[in-house]
């Protein structure tokens, strides 16, 4: 490592003491419908995982086109705020994108081929890794300009307001886009206009290569949010059983209130910042990685499933083994899938699509 | 003769109020459309386009935004996937440029990228263009930025009733729309028209302004009214030029364009931006790829000088078209 950084000193759990929730489940005993939903989110970390590690073999195959960023290591914040949030909660976000859209119902299948540029992909290999969409299932893209989409995200809850739904917009965008100016403009017109939106930051403390204290003057990043008068608090995401309470608190809140809210969420990623991160011993060490990877959200919540007896030990290896199979056949099928042709290439530069159709 | 009642003069009416009118009969027609912009509600607007709707329409549709045009253009973006019809008002087009990646980036790329699942029916317009003294960053002509985009559509009138029609237009068209209004002809007299109320102009259509066989001379905006100038005083010179404004630069309506080049073989292109890669260059190109062989004289253009615009008149003046230079170009090339 060529600079000396603190190391992943954000993620240690007293973090989440620091938290307005009450006490994380771990502490009451947990219902049974509880640990069913649990181990459901264990289920998914497992799949997004194994998710992941097929779209690494995509790219390192060449059969995923330039860029590409893994989720591994962040899996319970988008497992938790998913889902925490109701099914029609529009989402925007980055473009670590692969994570979400799956958890809101598009297909591994139709991702992957969205990836692997195949016309069964939710934009017919036009979009690729970075920029899926799904307005069918409310996600509003994965947005490959840093920052970009944030104001994007207030405008969907503008819409939400005009339309006087009962929604809340999740804008999900990391710490290296929190730099980026427009960010803040979105913020202030989202408390100007009370919109009813979560400024989600999921603060993996490396903006591609540069580390959070070399990028942020404060890095608490959710204190920026005073300027604006939002509310405002860092918390944990790498245990999904608190993710889940902060998420259900404060998207109940942002309902209630019809005000925005800007949550710091600290996780950690424990791939490179894209496919093509082959020395990331320029920002961090084997021992940071080692260290944050002891609240691996994997472990921390297969521990607590087996605390309380909701899974055995030989359960964690088929879950494993049950997602590494789903995702291998995913990786099969999709490669195998058809591009689109040529001539699709002068398709819908422009569209004819009236706004009221397929909103 | 039976005594006959006479109708109601239909009242004339100039540039500005056009594109008022306009966006005020789609505001009633679509009760999903939304305008947002600096000072656009209570004052109306900087030079008072849309002056009155926020007191017809409200504050919830007729917002007034702080001075965030990224967020400005980013917020409609996010607006008009969820079916919104968003006019956003650019104070002045030069300051397009702060919203500019919302543009370029995720706008023009919205239909593409969803595979035609997502459209982006949003109309950014504003007033643009020098010959009023207005410095580097009150006088700029910036359409060939957008025009360079693919996914936006750009538009660019010289008349009132094109004003009209051609933002009715835009305000029913699911692609970005980036608009450019002359604020030079705002309220300019001598070009007051009567507007019928469903006047509609569709983008992508040219319009011959004058015919004439000797020379095709093609211009949009504010440089169109010298051009007809031109025309006048090269039919004194026995010259017949014929007129074509574009009205919309993208979609070009192209055969229009052809169709007059292949009568007259000669052509002036006249764009008021800067000259490395303005419009005008655009169109020569595209004549020369379609026409070449019915040119009788090699295409030439007249456009703004390659500097910033000037803040003191006879500098500005300097830079721009003018009567004389489109006069002696068009000249020189019907004398070749």
């Amino acid at each position: 490592m060529r600079r000396n950084g603190k190391g992943a000193s954000f993620l240690s759990t007293k973090e989440s003491k620091k938290s307005k929730s009450k006490p994380s489940a771990s502490n009451g005993k947990p219902t049974r419908k509880e640990l069913e939903q649990l181990v459901e989110d264990l289920r998914w970390m497992y799949r997004i995982r194994e998710f992941e590690d097929q779209s690494m073999r995509a790219f390192r195959n060449g059969l995923a086109g330039g860029y590409l960023h893994v989720y591994t290591g962040m899996e319970a914040v988008a497992i938790g705020w998913i889902g925490e949030k109701r099914e029609d909660d529009p989402v925007i976000a980055a473009y670590r994108d692969h994570a979400y859209p799956m958890l809101m119902g598009v297909s591994p299948y139709e991702v992957m081929c969205e990836i692997m540029g195949r016309r069964d992909g939710t934009s017919k290999g036009k979009g690729g890794s970075m920029h899926l969409y799904s307005a069918e299932k409310h996600f509003f893209g994965g947005w490959g300009i840093v920052g970009g989409h944030t104001a994007m995200g207030a405008g969907l809850a503008f819409a939400i307001k005009y339309r006087g739904e009962d929604r809340v917009a999740l804008c999900f965008y990391g710490d290296g886009a929190a730099n980026a100016g427009i960010v803040y403009e979105a913020m202030n017109m989202a408390s100007l206009w009370d919109l009813p939106v979560v400024f989600l930051i999921e603060n993996n403390q490396v903006a591609m290569g540069t580390r959070l204290e070399y990028h942020a003057a404060d890095p608490e990043l959710h204190k920026r949010a005073v300027g604006f008068g939002i509310e405002h608090e860092r918390v944990d995401g790498m245990d999904v059983i608190q993710v889940r309470k902060d998420a259900a608190r404060i998207l109940d809140y942002v309902r209630k209130n019809q005000r925005p809210y800007v949550v710091e969420v600290m996780t950690y990623r424990f791939a490179g910042h894209g496919a093509a991160d082959h020395d990331q011993s320029l920002y961090r060490s084997k021992e940071e990685v080692e260290q944050a990877k002891k609240r691996d959200p994997i472990l921390l919540l297969s521990q607590y499933l087996l605390k309380h007896g909701a899974i055995e030990e030989s359960d964690l290896e088929q879950m494993q083994k049950e997602a590494e199979k789903e995702m291998a056949e995913v990786y099969e099928k999709a490669s195998a899938a058809p591009k689109p042709d040529p001539h699709e290439v002068y398709e819908d530069v422009y569209t004819d699509m009236q706004p009221e159709e397929g909103h | 003769m039976s005594p006959e009642i006479a109708a109601p003069p239909i009242e004339k009416k100039n540039y500005l109020t056009a594109l008022k009118d306009a966006i005020r009969l789609e505001m009633q027609r679509n009760p999903d459309m939304i305008c947002i912009g600096e000072d656009i509600g209570l004052l109306g607007g900087a030079f008072g386009v849309t002056e009155g709707l926020q007191e017809e329409f409200g504050a919830d549709r007729v917002i007034d935004a702080p001075i965030s045009e990224a967020a400005i253009v980013g917020s409609a973006i996010g607006m008009a996937l969820r079916g919104r019809t968003v006019m956003v008002e650019m104070q002045f087009i030069d300051f397009i440029s702060c919203g500019f990646d919302q543009i370029v980036n995720n706008a023009a790329t919205m239909a593409y990228r969803t595979a035609g699942k997502a459209s982006v029916p949003i109309v950014i317009r504003g007033p643009s263009g020098g010959y009023g003294g207005g410095g580097p960053y009150h006088s700029q002509q910036n359409e060939a930025w957008f025009a360079h985009s693919p996914g936006l559509k750009v538009v660019c009138p010289s008349t009132p009733r094109d004003a009209y029609g051609l933002m009715v237009a835009s305000l029913r068209d699911p692609n970005p729309v980036i608009f450019y209004e002359v604020k030079d002809l705002y309220r300019k007299r001598e070009i007051e028209e009567e507007i019928p109320e469903d006047t509609y102009v569709p983008l992508g259509s040219a319009s011959v302004v004058r015919e004439g066989s000797d020379i095709t001379i093609i211009s949009y905006g504010n440089p169109m009214h010298m051009c007809i100038k031109v025309a006048g005083m090269l039919a004194d010179d026995g010259v017949e030029a014929e007129l074509i404004d574009l009205r919309t630069l993208v979609p070009l309506d192209e055969e229009t364009i052809y169709r007059s080049v292949k009568k007259t073989g000669r052509v002036l292109v006249v764009n008021e931006a800067s000259r490395t890669c303005g419009f005008a260059g655009e169109v020569i190109a595209r004549i020369n790829e379609n026409c070449f062989e019915y040119l009788d004289a090699p295409p030439l253009r007249v456009t703004r000088a390659d500097t910033p615009v000037p803040w003191v008149q006879p500098l500005e003046l300097a830079v721009l078209p003018s009567v004389e230079q489109i006069y002696e170009t068009a000249l020189r090339i019907a004398k070749f």
